[in-house]
Formats: C-alpha cells, structure tokens, sequence
C-alpha cells in the first residue's frame, strides 16, 4: 500500500515563500513525475514528503496516518538520491544491508534479501566491490537495490538520472520503468528532463514557482496543456509561441502549435518564410524558419526533407491542434 | 538536513565547545583589562589601587617600549621577507620534477617539527658559537674572522633562527598553492607565447597571491609571538636589543611582578595582533563563502 | 600535464633541489650525529662529521641524570591529553556546524578563530595568578586545561573541513534508511571521516607537543615538558652539546615522524581551510 495525499502543504525559509499551499492526491502504485525548471521546489517537495525537511504548514498523510511530523525512518519510504549517497566505507552488499541491519532483522533474512535484490539488479556479480569501483550506472543500480530491499511503501527518487550520460540515462529509464512494473509501487520522481517525465510517468505534476502547474496523464498534457507554461515545458521541440498580430487574429494574446503540427512546403501554404538552421537526426529533421508576420517558427518534418539556408518556404499550421491563450497564459 | 529536531541537537552539541571557549577568551581578557588600570604589584601586597591610565601612560612612554615595537617590527618583517621569498623559490624548485622529490620535500619541511626551544639553542650553541662553532669554522676555513653572532648581530641572528623553523610552513603552503595550479592554463599561455618570465609574473605569481596573503597573515600572528627563541638565546639583550613586546611584557610580569603595567602592555599586544587579525579574518571568512 | 621532461633539466634540478634539502636539514641532522659523540668531538675543531667514535653514552647521561622519562612523560600526557579532549568537545561541535548550519554558524566559526589570534601575552598575567592561586602552578592538570583551549578553535576547524566534505545525502540516506542519530554517527559518519579525525588528532598533538609559551611560563621542575627541559640547557654552566643533542634528538625524532605523516594536513589545519 502507498497512497500519499499532501493537504495544503506549504514550505517558507524564514519570510521567503518556496512553496505556498499546494494539495495533491498520489494513489496506490502510482508513477508520480514532479518535473519543472530548476529552483522550482520539486526537490523540497520531495524532501518534505521524505521527512528531511519541516513542512511550515499543512499535513502529509500516507496510508491514511498523518506523517507530518514523523521521522524519516518511521514513514516507510525510501530515497534514491541525485548524488546516490552511497556509504563509500561498505561494500555494496554491506550498502544493500544496511536498512535491514537497521531494521534489525536477523542475518539469514537480510542475506536473502540483499541476494535478491542483487539478482534483480544484475549486481550479483559486484557485491564485494566498493561504491568507488564502480561505474556511475551500476552505482545507481546498488543506490535503487538499497531502497527496494526495505518494500517502502513509495519509492522517492531525487533526479536519479542527471549524474549519467545520455545513453545511460535512456536504459536506466527503461530499468526504473521495468521496475515499476515489476514492483507496483507508488514512485515520486523528480527530474528537471520533461523527456523523463513524459516517457516514465502514469501522472505528471508541473511545478513552477513553487506552484503547481497542472496534474496529469503525459498524453493529457501533451494534448491539452493548461497555460502557456505546460505548453512550452512539454514536448520537445519546443511548442512554437506566436504573440502579436497572428495570434491575434484567431482571437488570442499566444498562440501556440507544436513543431510537429506545422507542415512545410516549398510550393503553397498561409505563412510564408525563411529557412534558418536545418537540423537532421535522420529520422527527423527540424527546421528554423523565420516566418513574415509570425516569427520564429520550428518545423519538425521526416528526415528526408532538403531545405538550404536562405530557401523560401511555406507554412500551414494544423488548425485543429493549435492552442489559445489568452492575457494570463491560460488556455481559452 | 534541516529539521527541528536536528537543529535542536546541533544546538546541545555545540555548546560545550563554545561556552568553554567562551570563558576562556573573555574571563581573563576582562582581567587583564581590569589589571591595567590598577597599581598592583605582586611583591608589594596589600597597595592596589585604581591609577586610571597612569600604566598606559608609563609602558607607552617607557623608551623600552618603543625599542621592543621596532624590534618586533624588525623581527617579524624580517622573517616575512626571508621565508616568503625563500618559500617561493623552494615552491618552485619542488614543483619541478626530479629524482627523489618527495624525500627532498620531507627535509625541506622537517624544522617547522622542531620545538622551539630545541632549533634556538642547537643554532646557538653548534651553529652559531664563536669559538667551536660551524659557522665559525667555516670561516675560518675561507679565512675569515668568526662572527660572535648574538654579541654583533643578535636580531639577525634570532631572525635567522625563526626564518629557518619558518621557511618550510611558507614553502608547504605556496606549494601546494602552486599545485592547484592549472597546467592548461601555463599550456595555453606556452602557446601564446609567453616566456618562462611572463609565464612566472602574470600567472604563477597571481595564482598564488591569495595563498601568499594567508602565509604572511599567519605567519604575522605567531611572529608577533615569538618568545621561547629569545628566552633560551639572549635573553632580551644584549641590553634590550632583542626584546620584542611579547619578552617586554614577560619580564615586566614575570621578572618584575608588575602586574598593572604588564596588564596595560598585554592590552596594547591585543590590539596590535587584531590589527592584523581583522584581515586574516575577513579573508579567510571570504573563503568560507565560496 | 604531460610533457616530456628532459634528462639533463631533471639532473639538474636533483641536484639543486638535493642541495637545498640538505641544507634546510643540516641543523637537524648535525644535532643527530652529535648526540653520538663525546662532549670532546662535539665541540672539536675542525668539526667530525661522520668519522668519529659513536657512542650511545649521551642517551643514558641524559636518562640517569636529568629524570628524563618524566618530562617525556610529561609531554606525553600533556599532548596526547589535551588532544583527546579537545577532539570530544570539537567533533559535536564540528558535527552540529557541518550537517546542521544556521545563520550564525558562519559568525561562530570566526569567532572561535577569532580566539586564536589573541596573543598570548595578553592574558598571561591572569591566567599566571589563576593559576597560582588554584595550585595549577607547575601541574600537569594545568597545561592539559590551556593547551585544550589553544587548540580547540584548530581542531573545530579542521573537523568541520574535513566533516564538510562527506554529503550531507549519505547522512540523509542513512536517516532515510532507518538509522538512529547514534547509528548514523556511530556506523556513517565515523567510518567515513576517521581519516580527517586521524590526521586532525596528529597534527594537534604536534603542536601542542612544541607549544612553548605556556609550557615555559606555567611550568617548573615537576609538569615541565620537554620543551621546558630542553630550555634549562640554556644555562651557561659549560658546554654539554652532546647531552644536549641527545635530548633534542629524543625530544623531536617521534614528533618529526609524525609530522612527516601529517604534511598534507598541516597545510590545511594551519590555515584553517584558506588553502587545501
């Protein structure tokens, strides 16, 4: 069981607000992704929900018992920290026990346990070595085998990934995801990589300002982002925002489409432009495009399509995917 | 890391250190302060009374006193100059590679472990004694007349004393100052074209101001100190030609037994070292903040 | 940087960096070599540098006259002593600054420094009369009491260097995992900063082993130090270079090896942090 609700929580450092009240329902065995821009306060939400830092007012209630003012050991969750504060004076058998030891269990229990999490981790082979032997993607995998071999009632990971190269951190998506699956254990996860979030999450928190944002499904927010702050932190590239005239004339302050909804053409389209950078990836090819009227445009295109700096182009955004917002960024 | 119940135990953890640190700077400050304005001597029982300033006004105007601030001067700026300059030069040689470095190194540093009082007297007597000395037989050797050391030149000669225990704790800390150097940088600055010179005064020296700084700054504090050398060697003298505040003050209190005049100099001692102070503390508080 | 080193600048500079080590240890191994001569060849002119008659009768002279293991005995406990406690009262204290800082931490941090740069004559005569009226006069108890109080604003610093550098998310973790404060200190943060701890203890026995301020004012023939006993050679009653030599010998060899080991540490011990 590991259903986490937050009442009104809130966080102040001295007369500085980080966090005004935010409310939010985590249900059992969820994937929860608590993304935003640095400074935004997901990781002190995280920390607060952990016990490793006073809440300044409101309340924390996991499985139903009021934990506001529990200890951290007491609150049955288990971290995964950024820098994966592994003990560097254990071995990483001595790193995966130390919880159970803690906890006081006897030898034989604690020696099967840390075997199977070893087994799952694919750290069988490692267990004598220290955390400082180790590559930075096995020592993630001893940091998450030292969480799962308590059975937490939540997993909390603090930007597990950003310590690892790309290629890394794309399996370690794949290896946490996995986990989820196998375990079905609500995890909060924090992450500054809206890439993270999007593949990992079954439900999204965007913070912003120590605000949420908006709460949903990565689909949802894809599709329907709330104000003009999902709309820009979500996807990737970038959703193109069109102020001014243009935006204006379909009766909005912004406007907003994704780079994937504008085509292109070199014969016909409503915004005629540019063509700025190209970028090819192969599979796709993204280009920069400076529109008449409009400005800026990125266009996402298949990977086969030529354009040379300096070409005149067409542009037709798709009209049934684009986004309005009006003077407050809110979606109309 | 920053809960209530953690701040709590950070307070109680803290204040055995601190309350007793506290006494101990404030207890005998306040009574030596006190002192300082009495007429308290130890051999004449039973005469204390309050002079106001008459003990500032006769340790400040006492012609001793102006002798021991010039040869504290004399005797810290000495050394400075001395283990500064040589302590950049040693930096520089043990930077450089070559066979046996690191035992090199274990010489070099080797007096800053030897107790005062053993480097003055061996310097004293094997080094320095006029008749059977080193010193003295090297000079004879080269046909020269044998230097009396403390009888001709005694503040040079306790300079010279304190410079050498000195010498390696400047040499340690720039070199290590010197290591921290980036080698990309003195590469990129090779490939601009910069000499070995250019390459020594608009880098290397540069880099290593803040650690010279720290050096002559501490080294300030405990020069101004000095003590157990010029006990063992002469005594102050000849005379008082090697009498700094620190022996001034000693003598006065421990030799003369008087403690309001001896109070009153060791006030003046405090505010001379926290002239110094305040810039040590500001720029290691600096320090801090990075 | 790698970048060839020619043979003959390496050559070179072994042989002026050899030269100058000598003769910055000269004094120290000149002092060695005469505690193995008689009181003849040590002040023989021209000097004997190696081949003489050795002799170990200075190490015994300076035993059997001078109660010798009693001021050893005395520098022992006064360091070592001085030392322990000054750690019990500064690795809470460390602790507390490292992990669990506030606004004023900073400010206690200097402050404390702040003590150590008050000389020492300023409150000699005080703590002189304290001492004397509290029978502390000449007592071991005494120059354990102040040399802790030196020492302490050192070893807070060094501790709180050294404690700064463990993560404060392994201590995190262990309280995520379950540990208790004991368990965390006992089983996380000891472990990982006894290096620090180590090296913090040796250096303050090493200067608390050479202080000789209040050693020379505050002690007389029973608490004295060997920085004490060595200053009563000063007296002009003859030249006895060779028990002196032998005493000096005795007095700095272990302190020197120890500050051998501790090199990279008095660095930062002695500037309080400034440079590393």
């Amino acid at each position: 069981m590991g259903s986490i609700t937050l009442q009104k929580v809130s966080k102040s450092f001295g007369t500085t607000s980080v966090i005004p009240e935010i409310d939010l329902e985590i249900n059992d065995g969820e994937f929860v992704v608590f993304v935003g821009p640095s400074g935004c306060g997901k990781s002190t939400l995280l920390r607060m929900i952990a016990g490793l830092e006073d809440l300044s007012g409101g309340r924390i209630i996991i499985d139903g018992k009021d934990m506001s003012n529990e200890a951290p050991a007491k609150r049955g969750l288990s971290m995964v920290f950024q820098s994966y504060a592994l003990y560097p004076h254990m071995s990483v058998y001595g790193n995966i026990a130390f919880p159970l030891k803690m906890d006081g269990q006897d030898k034989t229990a604690i020696d099967k346990k840390v075997k199977d999490a070893a087994h799952i981790l694919n750290l069988t082979n490692y267990l004598d070595r220290r955390p400082g032997q180790l590559s930075g993607g096995q020592r993630q995998r001893v940091a998450i085998g030292r969480a799962i071999v308590r059975q937490p009632k939540a997993f909390l990971f603090d930007e597990p990934l950003s310590n690892l190269d790309a290629a890394l951190r794309g399996n370690m998506r794949l290896e946490i995801s996995d986990l989820h699956h196998q375990l079905a254990t609500t995890m909060i996860y924090v992450t500054h990589d809206q890439v993270e979030a999007m593949t990992m999450a079954d439900k999204i928190v965007v913070l912003n300002a120590g605000r949420i944002e908006q709460v949903g499904s990565p689909l949802e927010l894809y599709r329907n982002p709330r104000n003009v702050f999902v709309a820009g932190f979500i996807g990737s590239p970038r959703m193109n925002l069109i102020e001014g005239q243009e935006a204006a004339r379909q009766n909005a302050v912004t406007l907003g489409v994704r780079p994937e909804h504008v085509r292109i053409s070199k014969t016909e389209g409503v915004w005629k432009g540019i063509v700025g950078v190209t970028e090819h990836l192969g599979s796709d090819t993204f280009i920069h495009v400076q529109a008449d009227g409009v400005g800026k445009v990125t266009v996402r295109t298949d990977g086969d399509f030529a354009a040379e700096h300096g070409q005149p182009v067409f542009l037709t955004p798709e009209s049934a995917r684009l986004h309005r917002f009006d003077a407050d960024g809110q979606a109309i | 890391m920053a809960t209530l119940q953690t701040r709590a135990t950070a307070r109680i953890m803290m204040s055995p250190a601190v309350i007793l640190l506290f006494l101990w700077m404030i207890v005998p400050l306040v009574m030596t302060l006190y002192f300082s304005f009495l007429r308290y001597n130890l051999l004449m029982p039973g005469t204390e009374e309050f002079v106001g300033f008459l003990n500032y006004q006769y340790f400040l105007t006492d012609p001793a006193f102006f002798t021991a601030l010039k040869n504290t001067l004399v005797l810290v700026g000495g050394t400075l100059l001395i283990t500064v300059i040589g302590g950049i030069l040693l930096a520089l040689v043990l930077d450089q590679p070559f066979f046996g470095q690191g035992i090199v190194r274990l010489l070099v540093i080797a007096p800053f472990f030897v107790m005062p009082t053993v480097s003055a007297l061996v310097w004293k007597n094997m080094l320095m004694h006029p008749v059977n000395g080193l010193f003295a037989w090297i000079a004879r050797s080269f046909g020269f007349q044998p230097i009396d050391w403390f009888a001709e030149v005694p503040m040079f000669s306790i300079i010279l004393i304190v410079a050498w225990q000195w010498l390696p704790f400047a040499t340690l800390i720039l070199l290590t100052a010197l290591q921290s150097l980036d080698g990309e940088q003195i590469e990129a600055a090779e490939m601009d074209g910069a000499g070995a010179f250019s390459r020594f005064f608009y880098l290397v020296l540069p880099h290593m101001s803040r650690a010279i700084t720290v050096v002559i700054l501490i080294q300030t504090i405990f020069l101004l100190s000095v003590f157990a050398e010029i006990l063992v060697t002469t005594n102050g003298g000849p005379g008082i030609q090697t009498t700094n505040i620190t022996y001034l003050i000693y003598a006065q209190a421990l030799l003369q037994f008087d403690v309001g005049g001896a109070s009153a100099g060791g006030i003046v001692a405090v505010i001379l070292a926290n002239i110094v102070a305040f810039f040590l503390i500001r720029l290691i508080g600096k320090n801090l903040e990075r | 940087m790698a970048r060839a080193v020619t043979t003959r600048r390496k050559m070179t500079f072994t042989i002026i960096g050899w030269a100058i080590g000598f003769v910055i240890f000269f004094p120290i191994l000149w002092t060695f070599l005469t505690s193995f001569k008689t009181e003849g060849t040590a002040i023989a002119t021209p000097p004997q540098f190696l081949f003489f008659d050795w002799t170990i009768e200075n190490y015994h002279e300076v035993q059997s006259r001078s109660n010798y293991m009693k001021h050893v005995t005395n520098s022992v406990v006064i360091s070592v002593g001085s030392t322990l406690i000054g750690l019990a009262l500064a690795i809470p204290a460390a602790w507390a600054m490292a992990f669990s800082p506030t606004k004023r931490t900073k400010d206690v941090l200097m402050w404390m420094l702040s003590t150590k740069m008050m000389p020492p004559v300023g409150v000699l005569v005080p703590l002189y009369l304290i001492f004397r009226d509290w029978g502390l006069l000449d007592t071991r108890l005494g120059l354990v009491g102040i040399l802790t109080m030196i020492n302490l604003p050192i070893i807070v610093w060094m501790l709180y260097t050294y404690f700064k550098e463990i993560p404060g998310e392994i201590l995190e973790a262990a309280r995520m995992d379950g540990a208790s404060l004991m368990k965390e200190i006992v089983y996380v943060l000891t472990p990982m900063a006894v290096p620090g701890i180590a090296s913090t203890m040796l250096l303050n026995i090493i200067l608390a082993w050479n202080e000789a301020f209040w050693t020379l004012n505050l002690s007389a023939a029973n608490a004295a130090p060997l920085t004490a006993f060595i200053a009563s050679y000063s007296s002009p009653e003859g030249l006895f270079w060779a028990k002196l030599s032998a005493a000096s010998t005795m007095a700095i060899a272990p302190i020197l090896i120890m500050g051998w080991f501790s090199q990279k540490q008095l660095v930062r011990g002695l500037t309080f942090g400034a440079v590393k």
